[in-house]
């Protein structure tokens, strides 16, 4: 008797948990976001979408944005060198895609690198990019 | 013809002088670009994953 009723119990416990797991899968959101800091930084035009798939500074330099883009940078790099890996491609080659792509995205007031190097200011209109770029 | 050998030692080094190159070092850092050689087809080839990787990734990008 009284290991039926320990059975049940656990079986109870059990299913609850698989609720409350199930529950917390659903309250996570799909992507992460930005941090506060990186999209102060972008919104602000202190640093831009570089041709070659990474972040740069666009104006003077500070310590506080060499450590945002450096902290973004090395991720992306990670993320660009599982992904060439899985692509059969070179980092660099799997990264300038990317960055065709990142340039593509930018909204209005961020800034991007247009094809001589210079600096750009993201308008409604398509951004100046690669003449490879899909 | 010792002089017509002498003078034309001090043409040869003469134009060698004026011919001189100077180089000055350029005030921006010279840039290399490493990315001629990659061609439009792989480009395009990897377009489609590098986008949802951009999406899956939206912190970072």
């Amino acid at each position: 008797m009284g290991d039926i009723m320990t059975k049940r119990l656990s079986r109870a416990v059990l299913s609850g948990t698989a609720i409350a797991v199930a529950l917390g899968g659903l309250a996570v959101p799909a992507y992460a976001q930005r941090d506060p800091a990186y999209a102060e930084a972008r919104a602000s035009g202190q640093v831009g979408e570089k041709m070659d798939g990474y972040l740069g500074i666009v104006g003077d330099e500070t310590p506080e944005l060499r450590r945002i883009v450096n902290d973004i940078n090395i991720k992306r790099r990670a993320v660009y060198s599982q992904r060439a890996q899985a692509t059969n491609a070179t980092i660099e080659e799997y990264a300038l895609t990317a960055g065709c792509q990142a340039i593509l995205a930018t909204t209005p007031g961020e800034k991007y690198q247009a094809p001589d190097g210079s600096w750009q200011t993201r308008t409604s209109a398509a951004p100046l990019r690669d003449s490879r770029c899909p | 013809m010792n002089g017509l050998k002498t003078s034309a030692a001090v043409g040869l080094a003469s134009l060698a002088l004026s011919g001189c190159i100077t180089v000055e070092a350029p005030d921006e850092p010279i840039v290399i670009e490493l990315n001629v050689n990659i061609r439009q087809e792989v480009i395009y080839r990897l377009a489609e994953d590098a986008g949802n990787t951009i999406e899956e990734n939206a912190d970072i990008f």
